[in-house]
């Protein structure tokens, strides 16, 4: 963890972890013996009228596309082959709920048929129903670019990590440019947007440019890569606050769904092998392959970690993850790193007011009084915050809590005014 | 969550490991309101010290029972509040020590003990706690025994019985009743180094200024307020003393007397009645310097940092509205 320098004077100033100029090769987990795939869509099998089409005891194929219903949107590729164990309802962060799908992992692969056969024609048609779930997670609006209030016109491709600690999209960078470079050209194919962007941190810059996108050099202090900084600093565009990327006509998207989509059409299946970054508890930060819906657990156990009572396994890097409650829970397409603290080492927050010491001030990226913001929404006033004190400004960093001398959890209490606001204003429409 | 079927489930549930849970971001500088607190109290041991060998034991009995009783005056309000209890800050304890170092070594207890009350109660607790006053308690307390008990706290008269080797005369008085004249034989470095009379912990200049440095460099006091408050006064008293030096003392003589440094480092960069943006930081401490010397010169007491600051702290909501554009603000 990074501590306070003695001269408080200076700000800390968190570099992004650089990657090897010779990356090691990520340390393969076999196939576990259970996966869990989750389904953006709500398990509700009596709700809805219909019933469900997977059930248990279903022989599934890698590969496989599993919708939970005939008629929906959203789906999940089976990573393994095997039978389903379970279906059952999951409840996310901020309400979000999802279909966990427990697939019993036997000995034999087997490949599904289906997108073999087409691989041949690279259509959007065949990438929005059979590669939104490939490692990296391809986002919905670039393949379907009027979704969005404004059509999406540029690209932005993240050849850097998203928080601290990370290198698996910059290994993606320097170990897999051939099949990022196809997976560009597959881009520009599909979606006729010709203007892709590649951000890349300086040291690889070579490397990015290989992939035949323009190359764009982040800064390698935090939290430069965040989506609207890369908007700001990269694309001299500043977001409007309450809007987002998309409504500017920028989609982002990682590197390594690029080479996903790369090595899908160049292999004739669907890949499966998500690569992370394990942040073990003295901080020290690996890189690992194993495939969508591997249990943490497993991972754990391959590298002898024992997560203990009280200790903190966090999806994601130490600013912006998400902690989770259990070692069941699974490696998604968009899980760039797992980070296991130990219990004497967690840093928590207190119930402490705001003292005003102003530390937050100078470290906010986007010049938000946090200050005064926090006192609006520790009661619970979020419009007001929104009016008076920048609340759509913030882009959720984290900073601000880091260095938080009363250790209020700020960056909660904005990500809960946000979701609040966003319930209370889709109520509203919906009643008019 | 637990993916396993449901019989399956209720088993495993008193298996499951728990974990704790909580938000990003998972790290934490490692600072903290306490650490704030000790440091300041920490940085104000040279002055302390110095005030306590000038003084001897009544002044050891004034900082004792300060601290003492802003402590016990906080936990009774957290017990009467029903709150938790929050001494365990530092907070209070710092505003005894703060309140001890302004004043003089034969303060009877009845005014520290009073002081305390007023600084604790009246200045912080009513408002909310840590963070919610408006104005510095310590100032707020110092303030009102000045008005209700001028006597006691008249340098000139309650440390009539201390003798030392050099003037005796509190300097501010003396140039407000006698002139620039009756200051003319005062040497600034002797002033610096605490051959003066005053409040405890507010005579030795070089203690304070390296306290204030040592504050300034961890951080935890705003530099440029600090700054800005010593250029406000060294600015304003030069241009007095230009106008007719006659009748107004030179600006370092302002700098060194009276409660210039201890307001400069320790009682203007109060968190919560300060601002927290630059240009704000600069007109809020550059209002007090100039209002100090102001007082001084034309107004009706011998030392305006008292009220100077409490006048600025009345001003920081507003010059604090000066702020940034935050990133993508629409208007």
């Amino acid at each position: 963890m990074i501590k306070r320098s003695f001269i408080g004077l200076i700000k800390p100033r968190m570099r992004y972890q650089a990657i090897e100029l010779t990356p090691p090769e990520p340390r393969k987990i076999p196939a576990p013996k259970q996966v869990t795939l989750l389904l953006n869509e709500p398990y509700d099998p009596f709700g809805q009228g219909k019933s469900p089409q997977l059930k248990k005891g279903d022989p599934i194929k890698t590969g496989q596309k599993l919708a939970l219903y005939e008629d929906s949107d959203a789906y999940v590729v089976s990573s393994a082959t095997g039978t389903i164990s379970a279906l059952s309802a999951l409840i996310g962060d901020f309400g979000r709920s999802y279909t966990a799908i427990s697939i019993d992992v036997a000995e034999n692969e087997e490949i599904d048929e289906q997108f073999p056969a087409l691989v041949k024609d690279t259509s959007l048609e065949t990438v929005k129903h059979f590669l939104t779930f490939i490692p990296g997670n391809l986002p919905d609006v670039i393949l379907s670019p009027n979704g969005s209030s404004t059509p999406i016109e540029t690209i932005v491709i993240c050849g850097v990590d998203r928080d601290l600690l990370i290198t698996a999209n910059q290994h993606t960078v320097v170990k897999e440019s051939s099949s990022v470079k196809r997976g560009v050209e597959i881009l520009k194919q599909i979606t006729g947007i010709d203007n892709i962007i590649i951000a890349s941190p300086e040291h690889l810059m070579q490397d990015a440019g290989l992939s035949g996108a323009e190359v764009r050099v982040v800064n390698p202090v935090y939290p430069a890569s965040l989506p609207k900084l890369i908007m700001r600093d990269l694309l001299g565009r500043v977001v409007p606050a309450g809007k987002t990327c998309e409504d500017l006509g920028v989609a982002f998207i990682s590197v390594q769904a690029v080479a996903s989509l790369g090595k899908a059409f160049n292999e004739g299946r669907i890949p499966v092998y998500k690569h992370f970054n394990l942040i073990n508890k003295d901080g020290t930060s690996v890189l690992v392959s194993a495939i969508i819906g591997t249990p943490v657990r497993d991972i754990f156990a391959a590298f002898n970690i024992d997560a203990g009572e009280k200790d903190r396994i966090i999806f994601g890097g130490p600013m912006t993850g998400e902690s989770i409650y259990s070692e069941d829970h699974p490696i998604q397409p968009d899980t760039d790193a797992v980070m296991i603290q130990d219990q004497k080492s967690l840093a928590l927050v207190s119930d402490y007011p705001c003292i005003n010491c102003s530390e937050c001030i100078p470290i906010c990226p986007a010049k938000i009084q946090v200050n005064m913001l926090v006192r609006f929404l520790e009661v619970g006033k979020y419009q007001e915050a929104a009016d008076e004190y920048d609340l759509y400004s913030c882009i959720e960093c984290g900073l601000c809590s880091f260095v938080c001398v009363s250790r209020i959890p700020i960056l909660q209490y904005i990500k809960l005014a946000k979701y609040e606001l966003g319930r209370i204003s889709r109520a509203e429409e919906t009643n008019v | 969550m637990n993916l396993a079927g449901s019989a399956e489930r209720r088993r495993r549930m008193f298996e499951q490991k728990k974990f704790t849970v909580s938000h990003a971001p998972f790290w934490h500088v490692g600072s903290s309101v306490s650490t704030r607190s000790y440091n300041i109290i920490f940085a104000a041991l040279p002055a302390v010290l110095f005030g306590v060998f000038t003084y001897g034991i009544p002044a050891v009995g004034v900082i004792a029972l300060s601290v003492s009783s802003a402590i016990t005056w906080e936990i009774a309000f957290n017990k009467v509040a029903k709150r938790p209890p929050c001494i365990g800050d530092g907070n209070a304890a710092m505003i005894g020590l703060l309140l001890a170092m302004l004043l003089p070594a034969t303060a009877p207890w009845w005014l520290v003990i009073t002081g305390t009350f007023v600084a604790v109660i009246i200045g912080k607790q009513i408002y909310g706690g840590i963070g919610a006053n408006p104005f510095n308690p310590v100032l707020v307390s110092l303030a009102i025994l000045t008005l209700s008990w001028k006597n006691f706290l008249d340098f000139n008269e309650v440390l009539v019985n201390y003798d030392f080797s050099y003037p005796m005369a509190y300097p501010l008085a003396s140039l407000k009743h006698f002139g620039v004249f009756a200051i003319s034989n005062l040497k600034p470095a002797a002033l610096l180094m605490g051959q003066q009379s005053g409040g405890i912990g507010a005579i030795f200049g070089l203690g304070l200024i390296l306290g204030g440095i040592y504050l300034i460099i961890r951080g935890y006091i705003r530099w440029e307020i600090s700054i800005s408050f010593l250029a406000g006064v060294w600015i304003t008293a030069l241009l007095f003393n230009m106008a007719d030096p006659a009748h107004y003392a030179g600006p370092v003589f302002h700098l060194v007397t009276g409660y210039t440094l201890i307001g400069a480092f320790f009682l203007a960069t109060e968190d919560s009645s300060s601002p927290v943006n630059f240009i704000p930081m600069l007109i809020y401490g550059a209002s007090a310097g100039v209002l100090t010397v102001l007082i001084r010169n034309i107004g009706a007491f011998a030392d305006g940092v008292v009220f100077a600051i409490l006048i600025a702290n009345l001003i920081n909501p507003l010059v604090d509205k000066i702020r940034p554009k935050a990133l993508g603000k629409v208007i």
